[in-house]
Order: C-alpha cells, then structure tokens, then sequence
C-alpha cells in the first residue's frame, strides 16, 4: 500500500519541516519514502507544500496529482487541494485558521484548532507540529513511538524546543482520538 | 552505514566528497544552487576547495585548471550554466583530463524556466560543445542513484581521461529520498603520473595543451579519443530492464525521473491488463542500443514508444536501436511539465492502439 500525505499552508506555518519529520519516521519505520518539495517561481508568504509518499515497495511517480491524506493549514490549501483527495483518505483542517468544510462527505474531516492549542502551550510556532501529531494518531500508518522520535532528532540541536513540540505532538494526538478540543 | 534523508542536491554534494573530491568550482543557479550552499560548507570541513566563480564560463576553466594537476574536481550547474561551459568541456575533453560535471536540468530553449526537464540530452549526448568528442552521460532516477552515480563519474573520469556528466532534473535536485553511502569506498587507482603537471622538479615536463596547428598531430589526438570513444561504448552501458520477463505488447524506454512515472503508469495498465515492458537508460552515452533493440524485437512486442520531458530527444536514438523492425512512437511534455502517470498510460495506450 502506498500513502501520499500532502502538507499545504502559508510559507513559515512549518510546513516543509512537518513532512520532513513525518518522512524521518517512515524512514525509521523501514519503508520507501520520498519528500517532495513545491519548488517553482514562488512569491514570498504564498502557498507552500510538500508530499511525503511512503510505501513497502520502491516508489513510482514522485509527482502526485491525488494525494491519499492532506494536512491543510489555511484556506487558500484546503480550497487548492481538498477537491483533489482520494476518497477516504483523513483531511486535517487547522480550524484556526480555516472556518469552512472540506465540502467532501466521502474523506475522513478531522478538525483541529492547531493554532489555539499552539498558542495555549505557550508556543504559536508549534501549530505544524500540533496538526502533525493530530494527523499521524488519526492515520495510525506509522509507529506513534517513530513519529516521537523523529520530533527528538529534527529538534536535537535545539535541545530546549524538544519538550515543547512534543508536548505539541502529544497534544494533537489527543485531540484526534476524540479528547477535549480546546 | 544507516540511511539518511537526503536532498538531492545535497545528497550529490556529499557523494562528491565521499569519492575524494578535492575541488568544487561553481557559479549558482536554480535549481541546484543548494548543491553550492551545501559545499559550502562541507568542503573546507572535508579538506577540499570550495570556490564560487565570477560566472560559469570561469567556474568551468578553474576545473580544466585543477584537473590538470590529478585533483578530483566537480561542478554542478543547470542547463543555461552547463551551455555556457561547453567550450571548456571541449578543451577539457581535448586535453584529456578528467573531470565530473552535473547538470539539473531545467526547461529551456533559452532562459527558460525553472522546472523539471530532459530537453538537454543532445546538448550532453551528442557534444555540446565543438570537436568531435564525446564525454560519459549517467541518468538517475533515485537520490541513492544519484549518489552511486556521482560517485562513479569520478572513477570513470579519471580511469578515461575524458569528462563525465550527471545529469538530472529539478526533481532529482529538490526530491528528498534515503541514501546510504557505502562503507569502505576506495577510489579507483588510477596512475596519473604520466601526465599530470603536479610539477617537474626530477622529471622530464608535462605538457597538457589543446592546440595542434599540425594538422597530423590533431588528426593522430582524434585517432586517439576515438580509440578512447570505442573502449567506452563496449565496456560503459548501463540500462535497467523492468517487467520484461513476459510478453508484453508494448516497449517503453525512458530515463529518469521519467521513467519512475512511466513505471507507475505501466503498474497500473498491469492491473487492467495490458502487459507494458520497460527499458530504462542509465548511461546515456554510451546508449544501451543492443538492450533497447533485444527488448523491442520479441515476437510479442507490436509497438515501441520514447517517453521523455522533451519534444523527443532520446526517441532518435531509439530508432537507432530499432534499427526500423518495430514501429517507434514518442510522447512528451516540455517547458517544465512533468507528464502525470495518468497522461503517460493514455499515451501507451494510444500508442498501442495505432499500431
């Protein structure tokens, strides 16, 4: 089985960073796994994104028109890129930032206030990681241990943003398993 | 060693210091300016040069320079970069010196755009430069790849005095994939001590140079490189066959980020049925012509189709290979498009169906 998680929001919302950990994950987890960057002639604050594909066996087409999973962090992406899921894969909306629906009733909505809990963990920065947790507890496709340990390593040079962005991590975990959105 | 999440342009970076490179010359432009940054860096950590040129043009005769003295050198560049230094890779070439290039491909004719292409496989196959030369051209379609093959280029230089290119797309330089470097790389030895103009205190002079107004000794230089041209095409091609070992209606060739869409488009029309084979250049020169023409002529095989991120380039030499016993189509996208999976099994399909 191959997954496609497309992470999409404005440039500095961290999004790169959030599918480069997902991706250490699968790494650890022993599959395939490509990161892709947008790249192309683009305006400073825009839209960013990033597909991370992981699978049991080599991976084809690096370039994915229909994403199995998106994380959409503002509007602009959800809009972009919700129309183009596959069906029944988890929709992660930061509902911070977003106040519409994924107009879809055949994906998997999952609500997240990334945003508000960031900031009530005393860290606006955090929100990626806040969606990123959120979303790999909801999927359940990769170890949740990995995705920790993975957060450890990317933030290992800067020892004193660990605890927070698992605390983050955590905190979007419980919010995806149904517990109290804040 | 364990594998790590690389980016392309990195993950070339570092294979060049694993295969000793001593010097890196370049000059930035998208997309493969992170190559640069990286080394940056990491050259002067490993013991090697790191020197941003005033242009390409001066980037490319630092490499003639420094690969005169049996340094292992390398530069990187993308399509209008790689133009501007192909009268160096002439000189390099006629003055037999090794040398590892890279091209990240981007669209052109001109400036062109930034995104993926393939539109510079004549420009790197069939001599970009003047002079009747040639240099060796390695096509990834991995990181790991680009890794094995970046480090290759740099035996394969010095073992033939001649440059070697790898070239790849955006995608190759942006993507980001596990590599794992091996653990007890020796470089190939190769005895420079023949020509090399490390100094001649001891010795008799080295002469490395380029002209030759005798118009014998320049023909004898020409024996000498085609001589050189032969060893390479016997001994050099490279090439993965996939899914050919049943009987498949249709050949596909294509390198590259290409061919990793084409493989999911063939695995695709595997699930309704339709059995595709696959040839996957590696080197592009030398062309893996005899693969290309023992996949194409079984029995089963109606049709063969090019597939590239150009307006047909390779497809030339496919039809070479083919030597006209099958029909030869060719599909493409240019400009930075990147053929969806979905467009490519289309253009299989029709392609099968004219035929």
């Amino acid at each position: 089985m191959q997954s496609e998680v497309m992470f999409a929001g404005f440039g500095g919302q961290g999004i790169m960073l959030s599918g480069k950990i997902l991706a250490e994950a699968a790494l650890e987890a022993k599959l395939e796994v490509a990161w892709i960057p947008s790249y192309g002639p683009e305006m400073r604050g825009g839209t960013a994104y990033c597909t991370v594909v992981f699978s049991e066996r080599p991976i084809g087409s690096p370039i994915i028109a229909s994403p199995s999973h998106l994380v959409a962090m503002n509007r602009p992406s959800l809009e972009k890129f919700a129309p183009k899921m596959r069906p029944s894969g988890i929709c992660l909306v930061n509902s911070s930032l977003i106040k519409v629906g994924a107009g879809r009733e055949d994906i998997d909505e999952l609500r997240v206030p990334c945003n508000e809990i960031a900031n009530d963990l005393g860290n606006s920065r955090v929100a990626n990681i806040v969606a990123l947790g959120a979303f790999a507890a909801r999927c359940g496709l990769i170890d949740f241990d990995l995705v920790r340990l993975a957060v450890e390593t990317e933030f290992a040079k800067k020892a004193k943003l660990v605890p927070i962005n698992l605390q983050a991590l955590e905190r979007g975990a419980e919010v995806a398993a149904g517990g109290k959105v804040a | 060693m364990a594998k790590k999440l690389l980016k392309g342009a990195e993950a070339i970076g570092e294979a060049a210091i694993a295969a000793g490179c001593e010097g890196y010359f370049c000059y930035p432009i998208t997309p493969q300016t992170e190559v640069a940054e990286y080394l940056a860096r990491r050259m002067p950590e490993a013991g090697g040069a790191f020197l941003q040129a005033e242009s390409e043009i001066g980037a490319v005769n630092m490499i003639f320079g420094a690969a005169s003295t049996g340094a292992r050198v390398f530069t990187t560049s993308s399509s209008p970069g790689i133009s501007l230094m192909q009268e160096g890779i002439s000189y390099i070439t006629a003055a037999q010196l090794p040398a590892v290039f890279v091209n990240i491909v981007r669209s052109g004719p001109g400036l062109g755009g930034i995104l993926p292409a393939q539109s510079d496989y004549f420009q790197a196959t069939k001599g970009g430069g003047h002079g009747d030369y040639r240099i060796i051209v390695l096509a990834p379609s991995t990181i790991q790849e680009a890794v094995d093959l970046t480090m290759d280029a740099f035996d394969l230089a010095d073992q033939y005095r001649n440059p070697v290119i790898v070239i790849g797309d955006g995608l190759i330089g942006q993507m980001m994939e596990p590599v794992e470097f091996p653990e007890n790389y020796e470089p190939r030895n190769v005895d420079k001590s023949s020509w090399v103009a490390d100094g001649a205190k001891g010795r008799d002079p080295h002469l490395i140079k380029t002209l030759y107004l005798d118009p014998l000794l320049c023909d004898e230089l020409n024996q000498v490189l085609a001589e050189k041209y032969r060893k390479i095409t016997e001994n050099e091609k490279r090439w993965e066959d996939w899914h050919l070992d049943g009987d498949y209606e249709i050949l596909v060739v294509s390198y590259g980020t290409m061919s990793r869409i084409c493989k999911t488009a063939i695995d695709d029309l595997a699930a309704e049925g339709v059995k595709v084979g696959l040839v996957r250049p590696i080197s592009l020169y030398p062309f893996p012509y005899e693969a290309v023409k023992s996949a194409a002529c079984r029995d089963s095989v109606k049709t063969v189709i090019s597939i590239e991120m150009s307006m047909g380039q390779m497809v030339e030499d496919v039809k070479l290979a083919v030597e006209g016993r099958k029909p030869v189509g060719f599909y493409g996208r240019a400009g930075g498009i990147v053929p969806s999976p979905e467009e490519v099994l289309q253009a299989i399909r029709k392609q099968l169906e004219a035929s």
